[in-house]
């Protein structure tokens, strides 16, 4: 690899060519504080935090997207620098809604962690013209109050940029610039696929998920309600993360013990709705290449891609799986299966989800998530939320035991919990069907193809005399490359994976904020992502179909996968949508 | 598409119509039609011009044509007479004015003296 | 000459002194008419340099004739073509900023309007110069009959063969597209202008990449600006050292100037770079009317600064007006006499800026609106010493730190401002008095007992009833007369209009 040296602050670094400022003094153990940049989203030099003073230029470079070159000498914290920053921050400061003591990233605050770091101390120095908004609570998962947003554009990069939507954006100009939807329309009214991305980018207060923290408390708290909890894969690769944890830590054993002392009456897990997701994809794939149906099949999990998919793909709607997503499904067997061999009356269980996923809030509350005309879940929380409960509830997460779910809907396998991450669902699946396929054991269920971080994965096996090519993506900006691709006859594939989150869920709307500082050298897809394949790896059970659970719901209760009873109960239908509601 | 000889044509045959070398008697009227002639009311003055020569039946002596803004904001609608060698700028130009111009500096060949740009207090 | 009235403009001080170059055919020729054009030896420079030159002989000429960006930054444009050319892309762009916008600037719509074709010859032969088939215009939709003159003279060009496919038989291929700007100021700044071009919100991207490397559509692409493009054709065919003979050492050529404001003959006027700035007000200008005393030129628009009366004999280059604390900018030339106050002048300038900030940068986009809140803050009376300092204070940090020019720039009327009319400052906060009666809240209005004779014109004509008879004979004068109560006068001005005995004056 071609190098670069060059010097950061006297100290001499060797880099990759093409680095930046930024990344070399990285590399030097520099950190140069950065508000609006996040790598390979939005490199766009606004916020002036990063500026740097480069030895023979008069003017200062912003380090997040000035090239590092050879024999560079870069000064970080010079007086003239760190009086600058300390003045950005003022001016930011000037014009934000400082209500830090009752703000939801009150000590996860990026803005707030600068201000301290370069002593701040009147943080009313350039005190002004400080505009309250209008603050939008429309769609169903979020709230964006604006009298917090620094313009950093990180929600609008990752509403673009990463998942190629761009229902929000900068509207007005200079002090007046807001961001927002195309002529101020709530976001209700626009494509917002409630995803989250944005929420999880913001560096400040300004958008954050709309709160179910008390209500779900106030149900726990109900002697007439048996409440259930059912918990997503990938919410286990991020939790610990609220309590200070490095990216990367697995919380499962935790999360369980949690759950458990915040007084649920059963502490289940979306696992084993994944298992029983894979039973009825597996065979709606079958069926549909057995009998000509419609091919490619595209999963269903991600109720963010699949409100994508109503309103950019309409066309595409028989392509998608029937399947209902893993959390649909646990909340309908719960208020069918569970609650008949419990002898619970349905009415009486509130059903809590919780998920990486803010989409998952928009999704509980469509009409046709239902059974037997009850909603299959009666409340949604993030992994942040779960975070905050947990705090609330004053457990000490360091001295919390490591526990296991209840049975029978908390066992799950190791082809379940993968589904966190892109990949997951697509290998999951491919386990179970080429073991249905071919009758055989497979000698190997690691399917490597599939997994990993390239925008588009593609893979071919024969399976029985049957070909089956397949291709996964995450992110919505890759999905519509992909299914471009598709529809143009550029790629031909019988079955596709789509995750609406860079990474999948480990990457979630509902996942915890982490810093731009971090996310910007750490891969927070990857690093979650290693939680879940080590939990695969660790389970003595690997195969949906080998799920102990899962066969006995078969027998006992919904007959074979497809069944009658199982369409009723685990499959949905779609809407197509328009792209800015009434205004098409 | 035009060849390099029609092209050398056009040329020298428009150099001698703006210029009125090599045409006695010649003259060639341009007004000042840039946004801030046509702002000040220099359309008139150009109708009023074009209508003046047809009118006289001079318009093989004399031609009209817009150009763009020569640069004294103040005193436009600006109109320009080459006769020969000479040239005369009638300032703050009217239609009326023009229809003067035209009787009695393109036909009668007399510069009308109170319309040009030293007479005229801004 | 008539009976020593001057009867051609030819004879007047106002053109006499200037030397048109750029502004060679505005006002000479039908710019409708692309015959005429030819008749001035137009599209014989790219002739020359499609038959007879190499791209690199180009970049050569521009470089050696010295002509740097008229645009404001007065960057060496050979250089720019040298750095375009060095790079290879499959397509390159060749752009022409026409988005004129400093307040009181109409030199590029003059030429554009009187001279379209110019303009499109100059990007071709930057084409043939940079390897670029491909050239936009991006001028401001307020410009209507620039653009129709524009797409006519495209239009013209296209059915003589001499814009398209081979031209001049050359194999040389070369084409424009018009873009309409919507009317952001900020669009004028080069990274600005290609990310509107590109369909995008139009605000400014880091550099760099520069955009000889990454512009246009992330290709290679040069940006020049109106009247850079009017010198290029007669640089081309007269040469780089008939150019360069023209100017000063260090700045080449001729600028246009729009001369207004407190002057005889507004105007505009192009003239050697290095003219003298009282050569300019005085004898191409007539001076400023009314008897008035000039007290500041003001240079670059919003970007640009004051230059008081004793530095008016600055020589009108790129180095000496950046001496004293202004720009060249693209050429906007506004006189001031003592009617005029600083203070409310650097606050219209940057009234003006903040508007069109594109909000962007954090400096840029809170820094110019604080920094108006205190502008706004002595200007009404509220002000304090420190607000000068803090004024400078951020005005200097929003030089230092905003993303693009606009921001970089903006503090400049405020800068120039304070330094060489401080007093006017210190006389808004500590006196509570705006010396040239500007300022609403800083100034009243009275009544000279000696000149009013108790018409009441004024009286009558007062909106908020603030005037008033006054006991004339108690007070021991002879005439009737009238009192203003400064209290309910809104300073409006309508008695001083309407007063024919010059009795009523600002204080």
């Amino acid at each position: 690899m071609d190098t670069i040296t060059l010097k950061i602050d006297g100290i001499e670094v060797t880099v990759p060519k093409g680095s930046t400022v930024l990344e070399a003094a990285h590399a030097a153990a520099v950190k140069i504080p950065t508000l609006c940049f996040l790598k390979e989203i939005n490199e766009i030099g606004a916020c002036r935090m990063c500026l740097v003073e480069i030895k023979g230029s008069p003017k200062l470079a912003a380090a997040c997207v000035f090239p590092a070159a050879d024999g560079m000498e870069v000064f970080t914290s010079t007086p003239r620098i760190l009086a600058n920053r300390k003045k950005t921050l003022e001016l930011i400061l000037s014009n934000h809604r400082k209500e830090c003591l009752s703000c939801v990233r009150s000590g996860n605050c990026e803005l707030q962690k600068l201000c301290r770091e370069y002593g701040i101390e009147d943080e009313n120095y350039y005190a002004g013209a400080n505009p309250e908004f209008r603050i939008d609570d429309s769609a169903a998962h979020m709230v964006r109050d604006n009298s917090k947003c620094i313009l950093c554009r990180r929600c609008v990069a990752a509403c673009t940029v990463s998942q190629g939507i761009g229902c929000i954006g900068a509207n007005e100009r200079g002090f007046d610039t807001n961001i927002g939807s195309v002529f101020d329309l709530p976001l209700a009214e626009t494509s917002c696929i409630h995803c989250g991305q944005c929420i999880t980018a913001c560096p400040v207060g300004a958008i954050y998920e709309k709160d179910s923290v008390d209500d779900v408390f106030a149900a726990i708290h109900d002697p007439s309600k048996h409440v259930l909890v059912q918990v997503a894969p990938a919410v286990r690769a991020g939790l610990a993360e609220e309590f200070g944890k490095p990216v990367g830590t697995d919380a499962q054993g935790k999360m369980a013990a949690a759950m458990r002392r915040l007084g649920f009456d059963k502490v289940f897990d979306t696992l084993f709705s994944a298992d029983l997701t894979i039973m009825e994809e597996a065979t709606e794939f079958l069926d549909r290449v057995k009998n000509g149906g419609t091919l490619p099949l595209i999963t269903s999990c991600s109720p963010g891609w699949i409100k994508f998919c109503e309103t950019y793909y309409p066309d595409m709607i028989p392509n998608l799986s029937t399947c209902k997503s893993p959390q649909g499904m646990f909340g309908a067997v719960a208020k069918s299966y569970y609650a008949e061999k419990e002898g619970i009356d349905p009415k009486d269980i509130v059903m809590v989800s919780i998920m990486p996923c803010t989409a998952k809030k928009f999704e509980y509350q469509r009409p046709e998530m239902n059974v037997n005309g009850l909603r299959d879940n009666d409340y949604v929380l993030t992994t942040r939320e779960f975070g905050r409960m947990i705090k609330l509830a004053g457990l000490d997460w360091d001295m919390l035991p490591e526990e296991d779910f209840d049975l029978p809907l908390g066992l799950g396998t190791g082809a379940a919990v993968i589904f966190g991450a892109t990949g997951g669902v697509m290998e999951a699946a491919l386990r179970t069907a080429v073991e249905v396929l071919t009758g055989e054991e497979l000698p190997n269920v690691d399917f490597e193809d599939v997994r990993g971080l390239k925008d588009i994965r593609t893979a071919t096996y024969e399976v029985a005399g049957l070909t089956v090519r397949v291709a996964v993506t995450s992110g919505l900006a890759n999905a519509r490359k992909l299914l471009d691709m598709v529809k143009a006859g550029e790629l031909e594939v019988d079955f596709i994976e789509v995750m609406a989150c860079p990474g999948g869920c480990v990457n979630g709307g509902g996942q915890p904020q982490v810093h731009a500082s971090v996310r910007n050298f750490v891969d927070i897809r990857a690093e979650r992502a290693k939680v879940l394949y080590a939990l695969d790896q660790g389970n003595a059970i690997r195969k949906s179909h080998e799920n102990p659970a899962i066969k006995e719901i078969y027998e006992t209760y919904l007959g074979e996968p497809g069944s009658h009873l199982a369409h009723k109960l685990l499959h949905t239908e779609y809407t197509p949508r328009k792209i800015n509601g009434n205004w098409d | 598409m035009k060849s390099m000889q029609e092209l050398a044509a056009i040329r020298e045959a428009m150099k001698a119509e703006i210029t009125l070398a090599g045409k006695p008697g010649a003259k060639r009227v341009v007004v000042g039609m840039a946004t801030c002639g046509i702002a000040a009311g220099a359309t008139p003055v150009l109708n009023a011009f074009v209508d003046g020569v047809k009118e006289a039946g001079i318009g093989d002596k004399v031609s009209v044509k817009q150009t763009g803004c020569v640069g004294i904001c103040q005193y436009e609608p600006v109109a320009e007479v080459y006769d020969g060698t000479e040239r005369t700028t009638y300032v703050k130009m009217d239609a009326e004015k023009a229809k003067r111009v035209v009787e009695e500096h393109l036909i009668g060949g007399k510069v009308v003296t109170e319309y040009t740009i030293g007479a005229t207090e801004v | 000459m008539t009976d020593n009235i001057i009867t051609s403009l030819a004879d007047t001080s106002f053109y006499k002194i200037q030397r048109r170059i750029a502004l060679k055919n505005c006002g000479v020729i039908d710019p409708e008419n692309i015959d005429e054009y030819l008749a001035m030896d137009g599209y014989m420079a790219l002739h020359k340099v499609l038959t007879e030159m190499t791209p690199d002989d180009v970049i050569q000429v521009m470089l050696d004739s010295g002509l740097r960006g008229r645009g404001g930054a007065g960057f060496p444009t050979g250089l720019k073509w040298k750095f375009a050319k060095g790079y290879d892309a499959p397509q390159k762009y060749v752009c022409c900023n026409a988005d004129e916008g400093d307040p009181g600037a109409f030199m590029d719509r003059s030429v554009l309007e009187g001279d379209p074709h110019v303009v499109l010859e100059a990007m071709a032969i930057a084409g043939y110069a940079i390897g670029s088939s491909q050239g936009y215009i991006y001028v401001r939709a307020e410009y209507p009959v620039a653009v129709k003159r524009l797409n006519i003279a495209l239009q013209q060009a296209r059915e003589y063969g001499l814009f398209g496919k081979n031209i001049y038989g050359t194999g040389f291929d070369f084409d424009i597209d018009i873009r309409l700007g919507a009317g952001a100021f900020v669009c004028g700044e080069e990274t600005a202008l290609m990310t509107s071009i590109e369909g995008n919100r139009g605000e400014p991207r880091p550099r760099p990449p520069f955009p000889a490397e990454k512009g246009l559509f992330q290709s290679p692409s040069i940006l020049n600006n109106v009247e850079t493009w009017a010198n290029i054709p007669q640089i081309i065919l007269n040469g780089a050292d008939w150019f360069s003979s023209v100017g000063t050492e260090k700045s080449k050529g001729t600028k246009v100037f729009a001369l207004g404001g407190k002057i005889r003959h507004t105007g505009l006027v192009e003239i050697p770079m290095g003219t003298p700035l009282s050569t300019v007000i005085d004898e191409i200008g007539g001076g400023v009317p009314n008897g008035k005393k000039f007290k500041a030129a003001q240079t670059g628009g919003p970007s640009g600064g004051c230059i008081p009366a004793s530095h008016i004999n600055v020589q009108m280059d790129y180095e000496h007006l950046a001496e004293i604390g202004s720009i060249m900018g693209s050429g906007g030339l506004i006189v001031m006499d003592e009617d005029n106050c600083m203070v409310d002048i650097a606050k219209f300038f940057l009234t003006f800026t903040c508007d069109e900030s594109c909000g962007k940068c954090t400096p840029c986009r809170i820094g110019t609106k604080r920094m108006l809140e205190i502008l706004d803050r002595i200007t009404s009376g509220k002000g304090t010493m420190e607000d000068i300092d803090k004024l400078e204070d951020l005005a200097y940090y929003i030089k230092d730190n905003a993303l693009c020019g606009l921001g970089q720039t903006a503090p400049n009327p405020v800068l120039s401002t304070i330094r060489f009319f401080r007093d006017e400052y210190e006389a808004h906060i500590n006196d509570r008095h705006c010396p040239a009666a500007v300022c609403k809240e800083l100034f009243h209005y009275v009544v000279d007992p000696d000149k009013c004779i108790g018409c009441t014109q004024c009286l009558r004509n007062c909106p908020p009833f603030a005037i008033t008879k006054t006991d004339y004979i108690a007070e021991g004068h002879k005439l009737p007369s009238v009192k203003i109560d400064n209290d309910k006068c809104i300073k409006c001005g309508a008695c001083i209009e309407k007063c024919k005995f010059d009795a009523i004056s600002k204080q």
